[in-house]
């Protein structure tokens, strides 16, 4: 047996050329919606330039997770996390915090299309103004660059004056991730980003992940296992409030180490 | 047929009642939207059979004079535009500032809950009390009757009607569209007055445009307000003219030419009120698309 | 890491017994074409010898629906973790099972083709590794069945032994050869059979790994226990 013991794992991905930097540090996280504890004693860490998934079923805790980042859930009274989250030397959790600034430096995408009312231009020039003053030229740069790198430019050029409402749904979530790049975030969450998708806008936006992870690290909570093994490097598994599981997709997806992981990726879940 | 000798195909019972049920049900709908119809067309049918026999540019360009003088209706009608405007005026700002109050703040507060009976209370309240309490404090108090306290008791009619279609439209915006604003680092304020009363525009539009509606054609208040006018009155501190008002003493009398006047005011309010309805609809159709 | 609660979708459930259940039959059959083979060389049994290679052509069908079952379940189910090892171990393991069957025909072909009587040669050798790799065989197919690491495991570490009944029979039959040229024939007859068994050994450890796999879903070591002492591979044995 000896033998076997240290080739376990041979199958996994050959590690990163070089270790990858920690952008995200959860340690001993608690969450409450009032007296409900939605989890329990999360400790993980989010890898710098990698797309990190999470995955479970509904009510796992995965959202509210992702939820606690840029601080969402202060929108709402009697949510509270307990633990802390470290990002670039800051506990985001610490009350004192200037969440405007956090919620620049990470951003969100939602699980549907939100376009706000307005042009395509200046759906993207809202929140680069909320953080920047630029000059005319300079934020027609910004949005040009933005809306290249989602692959969106070429179609919505010759209408950057049209309300965005008018824009396809797969364009509308490619708008809203220009949107949430144009203030320069280190860090990108996507809550289900592709569930009120087609087939081919999904593929577009995985797609795009896959490009974005060069400069952001990705934290992408998804409900298809799917979309996770195609687009992340990382998973964690989520249960009942509890982290059961991190590790590459490799792993996950070939052989999870806990039971619960595998009844649930192979669909056994009662 | 092949159709019929299925078995799959035979006639539920069920499905018959259903669809009889179903017809009855559209049957009602049709008839009741037909009354509706056949009542305003029988409306707007009196209103120009009657209004139009007064109808002469004297009607609108001089004011109102003594009967067989040939008055008109000028300053009862600038009277009015400039009452509803001013009530619009004071109304607006407070309305919509309560509504935005109601659905982005006060959530289920008990203060919120009491301002929103509150202003249901007043949505339903006789106007004539709104003209007896602005009497008591804007007209008893100075001496005399003014365009402004007019101008004041219309607008405590509009409030809230503005009040209820700004809550109603701003959480009828989908709570991911604020926190979308939020998740980009905006402050609040502005996610509120830059996102979602522009996503709630048209609706709250229409609000205040229901609330001039009614309000433009409102008797009662006025009558202890600013009481009416004969001559001009650009003032808001003396007696202003305005439609309703002169509605309401030419139709009444005994003088032909008084009487004919008075269904050609009323033919002006229902046309002004529908032209503007008409534009500002015709008008965000065309914004919209 | 095995799973004993079934799968919420049932049609999947039923597929992936149906897959085990194709295995367990090709097993079966392919275990019987081996025995044959052996009796038909170690006891001159005509009939078994028309038996082995009667059945290929059940063998080939088999392989050919578990193969359309397996691609099937891949594209349709999109299988994960556990379930997506056991059914590539399958697809690889019917290719594996296959070629066991084609040797032990082969076999039994060639039991028949050379008489023992006048060759007063000693089957005694060929007897013993026959029954060794039929042993093997049998465990490496309960492995699949039970879904059995540890008795992967087992034929995995034996496969040593067969390599060494090999070796020693090489030079066995070499030195006949060299006493006495009538029994050449013979000899190289027997020296067919011997690696053929010897590769169906093979194909059993490859079954072993596959399944120790699709349990555990760790990978055994490339280079497994080797017979014949220094020897890396049996076929480089020195002549005497």
């Amino acid at each position: 047996m000896s033998v076997i013991a240290n080739t376990s794992g041979t199958i996994a991905a050959a590690p990163a050329p070089f270790p990858a930097a920690v952008a995200l540090e959860v340690r001993n996280l608690d969450f409450y919606y009032g007296t409900h504890k939605a989890l329990n004693d999360i400790s993980l860490d989010y890898l710098s330039r990698r797309v990190t998934a999470m995955i479970g079923p509904s009510g796992c805790g995965k959202s509210t997770l992702l939820r606690i980042f840029n601080r969402m859930y202060d929108l709402y009274p009697g949510q509270r996390a307990e633990g802390s989250v470290l990002f670039d030397g800051v506990d985001i959790l610490d009350r004192a915090l200037d969440l405007n600034m956090l919620r620049s430096r990470i951003g969100m995408v939602f699980q549907k299309p939100t376009p706000f009312p307005m042009s395509v231009y200046d759906n993207i020039a809202f929140g680069v103004r909320l953080h920047e003053r630029l000059s005319r030229a300079e934020m027609d740069a910004r949005v040009e660059d933005v809306l290249t790198r989602v692959a969106l430019w070429k179609e919505v050029r010759d209408r950057l004056r049209a309300p965005a409402t008018g824009l396809s749904g797969g364009q509308q979530q490619r708008l809203c991730i220009a949107r949430t790049i144009a203030t320069k975030p280190e860090v990108v969450l996507l809550d289900e980003p592709t569930s009120a998708l087609d087939p081919i806008s999904t593929a577009r936006i995985e797609e795009l992940l896959d490009e974005l992870k060069r400069d952001f690290t990705i934290v992408i909570v998804t409900h298809n296992m799917q979309q996770a093994a195609r687009c992340a490097d990382r998973v964690a598994f989520f249960y009942l409030g509890n982290l059961i599981e991190v590790d590459t997709a490799d792993q996950i997806f070939t052989n999870p180490r806990e039971k619960q992981t595998q009844d649930y990726i192979t669909g056994r879940f009662g | 047929m092949g159709a019929t000798s299925a078995p799959g195909w035979r006639k539920n019972p069920l499905a018959t009642r259903r669809r009889a049920s179903d017809l009855l049900a559209t049957g009602f709908g049709y008839l009741a939207s037909a009354l509706l119809v056949i009542a305003l067309c029988s409306i707007l049918w009196t209103l120009l059979s009657q209004g139009v026999a007064g109808l002469s540019l004297a009607a609108i360009i001089r004011p109102m004079g003594p009967p067989g003088s040939h008055g008109g209706l000028a300053n009862a009608i600038v009277g009015s535009i400039i009452q509803t405007i001013m009530s619009l005026v004071i109304g607006a700002p407070v309305g919509l500032a309560c509504g935005i109050y109601l659905a982005e703040y006060g959530g289920t507060s008990r203060f919120a809950g009491t301002v929103r009976f509150v202003s249901d209370v007043l949505l339903s309240a006789p106007s004539i009390l709104v003209g007896l309490f602005v009497y008591l404090v804007l007209v008893a108090p100075f001496g005399h009757f003014s365009g402004l306290a007019g101008a004041v008791s219309l607008a405590i009619l509009a409030v809230p009607i503005i009040v209820r279609t700004t809550e109603d439209m701003l959480r009828l915006v989908p709570t991911a569209m604020r926190e979308a604003g939020a998740a980009l680092g905006a402050e609040k304020w502005k996610v509120i007055l830059m996102i979602c009363m522009r996503s709630a525009g048209p609706g709250v539009l229409t609000g205040i445009l229901l609330a001039l509606a009614r309000v433009s054609g409102e008797t009662a208040p006025l009558l202890f307000t600013s009481l009416g006018n004969q001559n001009w009155s650009f003032s808001l501190d003396k007696p202003m003219a305005s439609l309703p008002i002169a509605i309401y003493q030419y139709a009444g009398a005994s003088y032909e030419d008084w009487v004919a006047l008075a269904w050609t005011g009323a033919l002006f309010i229902t046309f002004g009120v529908l032209a503007i309805n008409i534009v500002v609809r015709f008008g965000f159709g065309r914004q919209k698309s | 890491m095995g799973t004993d609660s079934a799968h919420t979708v049932k049609s999947y459930e039923q597929e992936l017994t149906r897959l085990r259940a194709l295995m367990t039959r090709m097993g079966g059959i392919v275990e019987s074409q081996v025995a044959q083979a052996i009796a038909a060389v170690t006891e001159q049994d005509e009939q078994a010898a028309q038996a082995a290679p009667a059945q290929d052509a059940q063998v080939d069908a088999l392989e050919r629906e578990v193969e359309t079952l397996s691609i099937r379940l891949l594209a349709l189910r999109g299988p994960m973790a556990s379930d997506l090892r056991e059914i590539v171990a399958a697809l690889k393991i019917t290719g594996d099972l296959e070629r066991i069957g084609d040797y032990a025909s082969s076999i039994a072909r060639r039991s028949r083709k050379f008489d023992l009587i006048d060759g007063n040669i000693s089957l005694s050798g060929l007897s013993a590794m026959g029954r060794l790799v039929q042993d093997n065989l049998r465990r490496a197919i309960d492995a699949i069945s039970q879904q059995d690491a540890d008795r992967a495991l087992e034929v995995w570490n034996s496969d040593r032994e067969v390599d060494e009944y090999y070796t020693a029979m090489f030079r066995a039959l070499v030195t006949y050869m060299m006493e006495d040229p009538r029994k050449i024939t013979t000899c190289t007859h027997l020296l067919f059979i011997a690696k053929n068994l010897e590769r169906i050994g093979d194909h059993a450890t490859n079954i072993a790994e596959r399944v120790y796999y699709a349990v555990t879903g760790a990978t055994l070591p490339a280079l497994r226990p080797r017979g014949g002492a220094a020897l890396s591979d049996p076929d480089e044995v020195q002549l005497p």
